[in-house]
C-alpha cells in the first residue's frame, strides 16, 4: 500500500510576470463590478439571433434519420424512394462520409453515420436535404432501413460481467446470467475506464460503520435553445459552419477528420447559444450539415426539435453507488470505500474524465485517511453520456453526503458538527494526495450557513406557499418540515495532464479620436457572461471604456471548452496576459512620442498616466493611426496524470467550495415536496461581476434541485421514455425557492485576479442538500435520485397518519 | 392539409358537415402540439377562433352558459364564484400563456384521461352542447366520455358550450403533479357538494381511461350524510365515514403505470385527496358559507 503522502505540485511554467492585481476593481465597467451584459438588450427583448434563427437565401434543411433501436444490426439501408422526393437534394449514409467514419471528444469510437449496427436508440444513420423542412422531414421516412434488432444492454454492472444485486432483497449481489451473457459493445469490451484510489491500510478498522447503495438518474441540460447550424459550402472544397457549441477548435479538429479536409478548409463560427451545460460538448449536426452542404453544394441549416435534442446530445451520467464510512466515537473519519458504476451508454465521449471527477472527488471535502474507491464507466445501449454541469462530481456528492448524514445519525452528532470536524482545509490532502495549497474555508461555508436565520414557519394562507402549490393538494395536512445540509467541492478546469489552454487577440487602436479595444476569443459565450468578463477585464487593464467583443470563431487559437467552471479563469486569464502586451507596447509608443521612458505608467480612462507626473497624454494621441494587436496563448499550472494502480497525483488545477442548507416542507402523505428555501455559501475567490456570480450561484443551485426533486430521463429497456418538457420537468419558478447568498472571496494565488471558478460548485450541493432536508422531513432513507412521490409514500407506509385530515 | 377558417358559427357548422374529419382548432394547446410533432395529420383544420359566439359565456337561470371558446383565464377571472371547481382546476392548467389561450370547449374535446376540466364538470353534473347543421343537442357529462381520448359528438358535430349550474354548495379540485406548477395531472379529483338535492358528486382523472365518476362513493357519501341528518345539522364528518369515502374513490380508479406516476400511487393519491377535498368542502359547509 502507499503511504498518504501528499502529492506536491510540479514546477510551474513561465510564472506571470506580475502578481495577482485584484486591488484595481474601480474602473467603471471593469473587473469587480457588475457590469451589464453587451447582448442583454437583444435577449430580453427577443431580438437576439440563436443558431435558430440562421438563415440565408435558398438553403436546405437537412433532417436526420435516427435509429427506432438500442441495438440493432443493419442489414441494408436503401435510400432509393427517399432521393426519388421532388425537393430532395441528397441522401447520405456513412458511406458518404469521405474521412474518418468515426469521430469522439476523447475515444473516436462513434460513427458519423452508422455502419455495421446501432449502439442506441436514435443513433443516425442517414441525412436528407431538402428546400423545405417538411419535405425533408417526410423523406426521411422513406429511407428504409433493415434492422435486425439485438437485445440491448442496459446495466452498467452487467455490461462489464461485474455482480448486479438482487432486486429484491439485501443480500449481496452475484454474477447473473445477465452479466455473464453481456456482449461486447465495441472491440475492446464495454468498460471505458476503471479508476482506482488506494491510499493507507487496506483492512481498517473503525468504531462506526455505516453503509449506503445510493442511485442517481440520468439528468439532461435542458438547454432550451435546441442544436442548430448552418454550413455554406465555399465553392472550393471547404466550408464554413455557424453553429451553436462550447468549443469551436475541438469541433473543428473532428469535423476536419470526417470531412478529410485540412484545418483552414473548415472554418467555425459560434452561432447564438441558448444554454449548454456540456450538451454541446459533443458533436451533433456539425459534420452532417456540412456533409450535406458539401454534397449539394448549397447551404445546408439542420435545428432538432425538443424531442429530437433528448437523442442528440450527451446526457448526465446515471450513478450506482455503494458508499462504506468508517470513522472513531468523535466523528472523525477512519476510512471511506466506495465503488461507483457510471453508465456511459453506448459511445465514450467524455466518460473518461468523468470518471476522473468522479473518483478523485467522490468524497466530497472530508479528510479522510484510508481510501479504497473503484469508480468505473461502461459502455451500454442507453443513450450516450458525457458532460454535464458538475461532471462527475453531482453524482458522488448525493452518496457522500447522504453517508455522512447517517454517520451523524449513527453517532447521535450534529450532521454539520460531524462535516466541521472532518473539512478539508487549507493545507490537506485531497484523496489523490494533492496538497490544497489555496482557501479552502469548508468549515466557515458550513457554518455561515447555520448562521444564517431559518425561514418563518410553514405559511398555509397562500397554496403557492404549500407542497402541491396551486394544484391544491394540501392545506397544511400531512406537512412536514425538514432542513439538510450539504457541501461539495469541485476541480476547476481540466485536470490529470491535460494541456489547457486559451487564446486571446486582443487590439488597441484610435477610433475617432477615442481609444477602442477589440476583444477576440475562439472561448464560447453560452449564456454565462464570458463575453462581459473579457470587456471588463479589458476596461481594466488598458483603462479603455469601448471594448468590442469579436464574434467568435476560428480565426483566432483555440478557446478551450466552456466548461469545467475554467473559461473566466484562463480565457480570462489569457485576455488579461494579451492586454499586457498591448499595454507594454502602447508604453513603448508612448516612450516615443514622450521623447523620454517612465517607468510608473499605467492606463487609466483612455489615458496615459504617470504616477508621479499624472496624465500625460491620451492613448488615443499616442497610437494615432498605429492599431496595437496581440495574440497570446494562456495555460493554467501544469497538471499530472495521476497512478493507475494507486489514484495519487497532482491531478488537480484549482477547487471550487460550495454548500447548501435547505429547508423543504415535505407533504408525507402524497409525497410532494415544496422547497422552502435553499442558502448557499460558496467561495469564488474573486468576484469579477458580483452580479453575474449570484446568477451562476442560483441557476447551479436551480439545476441541483431540479435533478434531487423531479429531472430524469426514464428508460426502458435501452429506450427513452420522456422526450419532451411535457415530461421531462425542470423547476418552474414556482418551485424556485429563495436563495439567500453570501460570497466569500478568498483569493487563490495561482489564479488571475485570484478568481474561482463559479459555475459548478453550487449544482452539486444544492440536490443533496435537498435530498437531507426531505429526509429530515419524512425520516426515510430516500435513496434514489431524483426522489418521486411514490418513493416518499411507499417509503411511509407505516407511518401513522393523522385522522384529521 | 386544408385550413378553414370560420367566422361564424352557422360557417363553422357547414363547414364540419361539409368535411366532419375537419379537426377543431380554438387555443391549439392540444392540436398544435400534436401537428408540429407530426403524430397527427387531419385532413383539414376548422379554425374556430375567429367565431365570436363561441367566446362568451352567459347565465340562464342559474346555468351558465359557457362558451366552448372561453379561456382558462377568463374562467378564473370571472367565473370563480358560480364555478368554484372548475376555476380551481383552470388555475392548475399549464402557464399563464397556456391558460390565456386554452379553452374548457378544447378540453373537451381532446378528451384526455388527464384533461383538468374534466373532474369538476364531473363533480357539477354539467351538460355539453352539441351543435350541427341539423340542429343542437346536449349531452350529460356522464354521458360524455366514450373512451379514450373519444366523447359523445359527432363528426358532423361542433361543442360550442358547456352548461353548468351556478354552485349551491362547496366545491374542491385537486390535483397531483411531480412539480409545484405548469404539470400534467398524475391524478386529480375533484368533488362538489349539492346541498339543495342532498347529492355529492366526484370525478377523477388520470386515473381510468376517461374521467369518470366515483359513482358508489357517492351513494355511499350521499346516503351517510342523509341517514344520519348531516345536510341539516351540518355535524362534523367521522373520520371513519371520511376515511371510508376515500378508499371507496380509490376503489372506482382504474389507472395503470406509466412515465408520470405509477397505479398504486395514483391510488394512494386519490384516497388522500378525497378525504383532504371532502374535509375542507364540508368545513366550508358546516361553516355556513356556502
Amino acid at each position: 500500500m502507499p503511504p498518504a503522502t501528499p502529492t506536491e505540485a510540479p514546477p510551474e511554467p513561465a510564472a506571470p510576470a506580475d502578481a495577482p492585481d485584484a486591488t484595481r476593481g474601480d474602473v467603471a465597467g471593469g473587473v469587480g463590478h457588475s457590469a451589464g451584459r453587451p447582448d442583454s438588450t437583444l435577449k430580453v427583448t427577443g431580438e437576439f439571433a440563436y443558431g435558430s434563427d440562421l438563415w440565408m437565401d435558398n438553403m436546405l434543411w437537412g433532417v436526420t434519420v435516427r435509429s427506432p433501436h438500442p441495438y440493432a444490426r443493419i442489414r441494408s439501408i436503401d435510400i432509393a424512394e427517399a432521393l426519388a422526393t421532388a425537393g430532395v437534394f441528397a441522401v447520405l449514409t456513412h458511406e458518404d462520409v469521405p474521412g474518418e467514419k468515426t469521430y469522439g471528444l476523447e475515444v473516436a469510437d462513434q460513427p458519423v453515420l452508422a455502419f455495421d449496427v446501432v449502439r442506441y436508440q436514435g443513433e443516425p444513420v442517414a441525412l436528407v436535404a431538402a428546400d423545405h423542412p417538411e419535405i425533408a422531414r417526410q423523406a426521411a421516412k422513406k429511407v428504409r432501413v433493415d434492422y435486425e434488432v439485438l437485445e440491448p444492454v442496459t446495466d452498467a454492472r452487467a455490461a462489464l460481467g461485474h455482480a448486479t444485486p438482487d432486486l429484491h432483497g439485501d443480500q449481496a449481489g452475484q454474477v447473473t446470467e445477465l452479466s455473464r451473457a453481456a456482449p461486447y459493445l465495441h472491440p475492446e469490451g464495454n468498460l471505458v475506464r476503471h479508476l482506482k484510489i488506494r491510499v493507507g491500510d487496506p483492512d481498517p478498522v473503525a468504531d462506526v460503520v455505516v453503509v449506503g447503495e445510493y442511485d442517481v438518474g440520468m439528468q439532461d441540460q435542458a438547454f432550451l435553445g435546441p442544436e442548430a447550424g448552418l454550413a455554406v459550402p465555399d465553392g472550393v472544397g471547404g466550408v464554413d459552419l455557424y453553429v451553436a457549441t462550447q468549443w469551436l477548435h475541438v469541433d473543428q479538429r473532428q469535423i476536419c477528420a470526417a470531412l478529410g479536409l485540412r484545418a483552414e478548409q473548415v472554418r467555425l463560427s459560434l452561432a447564438g447559444v441558448g444554454g449548454a451545460f456540456g450538451g454541446r460538448e459533443d458533436l451533433s449536426m456539425h459534420v452532417h450539415g456540412c456533409l450535406l452542404a458539401l454534397h449539394t453544394g448549397k447551404p445546408v441549416k439542420m435545428v432538432y426539435n425538443r424531442e429530437e435534442s433528448f437523442f442528440g446530445h450527451v446526457h448526465r451520467h446515471p450513478a450506482k453507488m455503494r458508499y462504506e464510512h468508517g470513522a472513531d466515537r468523535d466523528g472523525r473519519l477512519v476510512y471511506v470505500k466506495a465503488e461507483i458504476y457510471l453508465d456511459g451508454g453506448a459511445y465514450a465521449s467524455s466518460t473518461p474524465a468523468v470518471v476522473g471527477n468522479a473518483g478523485t472527488m467522490g468524497l466530497g471535502p472530508y479528510v479522510v485517511p484510508n481510501i479504497h474507491v473503484d469508480c468505473y464507466g461502461a459502455y451500454t445501449n442507453n443513450p450516450p453520456c458525457g458532460a454535464m454541469r458538475g461532471f462527475g462530481s453531482v453524482q458522488t456528492a448525493f452518496a457522500y453526503e447522504a453517508q455522512m448524514d447517517k454517520l451523524a445519525a449513527q453517532l447521535g452528532m450534529d450532521p454539520v458538527e460531524l462535516r466541521v470536524r472532518n473539512a478539508m482545509a487549507e493545507g490537506s490532502p485531497i484523496p489523490t494526495g494533492q496538497v490544497i495549497d489555496s482557501a479552502a474555508p469548508v468549515a466557515e461555508l458550513l457554518q455561515r450557513l447555520r448562521a444564517m436565520p431559518l425561514p418563518s414557519d410553514l405559511d398555509g394562507a397562500d397554496l403557492r406557499h404549500l407542497p402541491g402549490g396551486v394544484s391544491n393538494t394540501t392545506h397544511g395536512e400531512g406537512v412536514r418540515r425538514g432542513v439538510g445540509y450539504a457541501v461539495a467541492y469541485k476541480n476547476v478546469a481540466f485536470s490529470e495532464g491535460f494541456d489547457d489552454y486559451s487564446t486571446a487577440r486582443v487590439r488597441l487602436e484610435a477610433v475617432a479620436g477615442a481609444p477602442q479595444v477589440t476583444v477576440h476569443t475562439a472561448a464560447a459565450e453560452v449564456g454565462q457572461g464570458l463575453v462581459t468578463v473579457e470587456q471588463q477585464i479589458c476596461r481594466t487593464e488598458l483603462g479603455v471604456d469601448t471594448v468590442v467583443v469579436h464574434p467568435k470563431d476560428t480565426q483566432v487559437g483555440s478557446g478551450g471548452s466552456t466548461s469545467a467552471s475554467r473559461q473566466t479563469y484562463v480565457t480570462g486569464g489569457a485576455v488579461r496576459a494579451a492586454c499586457h502586451r498591448v499595454r507594454d507596447r502602447v508604453f513603448a509608443l508612448a516612450a516615443a512620442y514622450l521623447g523620454e521612458t517612465l517607468d510608473d505608467l499605467r492606463l487609466e480612462g483612455g489615458n496615459i498616466v504617470s504616477q508621479t507626473r499624472g496624465a500625460v497624454g491620451s492613448v488615443a494621441d499616442v497610437l494615432g493611426t498605429e492599431v496595437v494587436e496581440e495574440t497570446t496563448q494562456w495555460r493554467h499550472r501544469r497538471t499530472e496524470p495521476i497512478d493507475p494502480e494507486t489514484g495519487q497525483g497532482f491531478a488537480h488545477v484549482q477547487f471550487a467550495f460550495a454548500a447548501h442548507r435547505a429547508v423543504v416542507d415535505v407533504d408525507v402523505e402524497l409525497g410532494l415536496v415544496k422547497v422552502v428555501e435553499l442558502a448557499c455559501t460558496q467561495d469564488v475567490g474573486k468576484a469579477i461581476n458580483p452580479d453575474a456570480v449570484v446568477g451562476q450561484i442560483q441557476g447551479g443551485s436551480t439545476q441541483g434541485m431540479g435533478l434531487a426533486l423531479m429531472e430524469e430521463i426514464q428508460i426502458s429497456e435501452g429506450k427513452i421514455r420522456n422526450p419532451s418538457f411535457t415530461d421531462y420537468l425542470i423547476p418552474t419558478i414556482l418551485d424556485t425557492p429563495p436563495m439567500p447568498i453570501e460570497v466569500l472571496e478568498y483569493a487563490d494565488p495561482h489564479a488571475p485576479y485570484g478568481l474561482r471558478g463559479v459555475g459548478e460548485a453550487p449544482t452539486i450541493s444544492s440536490g443533496p442538500a435537498v435530498m437531507a432536508a426531505i429526509r429530515d422531513a419524512c425520516g426515510l432513507e430516500l435513496t434514489k435520485v431524483p426522489v418521486r412521490p411514490e418513493h416518499i409514500v411507499d417509503g411511509g407506509a407505516d407511518r401513522e397518519v393523522s385522522g384529521t385530515d | 392539409m386544408e385550413f378553414l377558417a370560420a367566422t361564424t358559427l352557422s360557417d363553422a357548422l357547414a363547414a364540419k358537415r361539409e368535411q366532419p374529419e375537419a379537426v377543431p382548432l380554438m387555443g391549439g394547446t392540444d392540436v398544435m402540439v400534436e401537428l408540429n410533432f407530426d403524430r397527427r395529420r387531419p385532413p383539414a383544420l376548422l379554425d374556430l377562433t375567429g367565431v365570436r359566439e363561441l367566446d362568451e359565456w352567459s347565465m340562464d337561470g342559474d346555468v351558465v352558459r359557457l362558451g366552448a371558446g372561453v379561456t382558462y383565464t377568463r374562467v378564473i377571472e370571472e367565473l370563480g364564484q358560480a364555478l368554484p371547481g372548475l376555476a380551481m382546476a383552470s388555475r392548475t392548467v399549464g402557464s399563464p400563456q397556456i391558460r390565456n389561450r386554452g379553452t374548457v370547449g378544447g378540453n373537451l374535446g381532446a378528451a384526455s384521461p388527464a384533461g383538468d376540466s374534466h373532474p369538476p364538470l364531473l363533480a357539477a353534473g354539467a351538460k355539453i352542447e352539441l351543435a350541427s347543421v341539423t340542429g343542437t343537442r346536449t349531452v350529460s357529462i356522464d354521458d360524455f366520455y366514450t373512451g379514450v381520448k373519444s366523447h359523445a359528438g359527432r363528426p358532423d358535430e361542433l361543442i360550442t358550450a358547456v352548461l353548468v349550474r351556478s354552485a349551491r354548495g362547496p366545491q374542491q379540485f385537486s390535483k397531483i403533479g411531480t412539480r409545484n406548477a405548469m404539470v400534467i395531472a398524475v391524478s386529480s379529483f375533484g368533488l362538489a357538494l349539492h346541498p339543495d338535492v342532498k347529492r355529492v358528486r366526484t370525478g377523477i382523472g388520470s386515473a381510468a381511461p376517461t374521467p369518470r365518476r366515483a359513482v358508489e362513493a357517492e351513494s355511499f357519501l350521499s346516503s351517510a350524510l342523509e341517514e344520519h341528518d348531516l345536510w341539516e345539522t351540518r355535524a362534523a364528518l367521522a373520520d371513519s365515514l371520511v376515511r371510508e369515502f376515500g378508499e371507496r374513490v380509490k376503489a372506482a380508479a382504474r389507472p395503470i403505470d406509466d412515465v408520470r406516476g405509477t397505479a398504486a400511487y395514483r391510488l394512494h393519491s386519490l384516497a388522500v385527496m378525497a378525504r383532504r377535498t371532502l374535509g375542507w368542502a364540508w368545513a366550508d359547509y358546516a361553516g355556513g358559507t356556502a
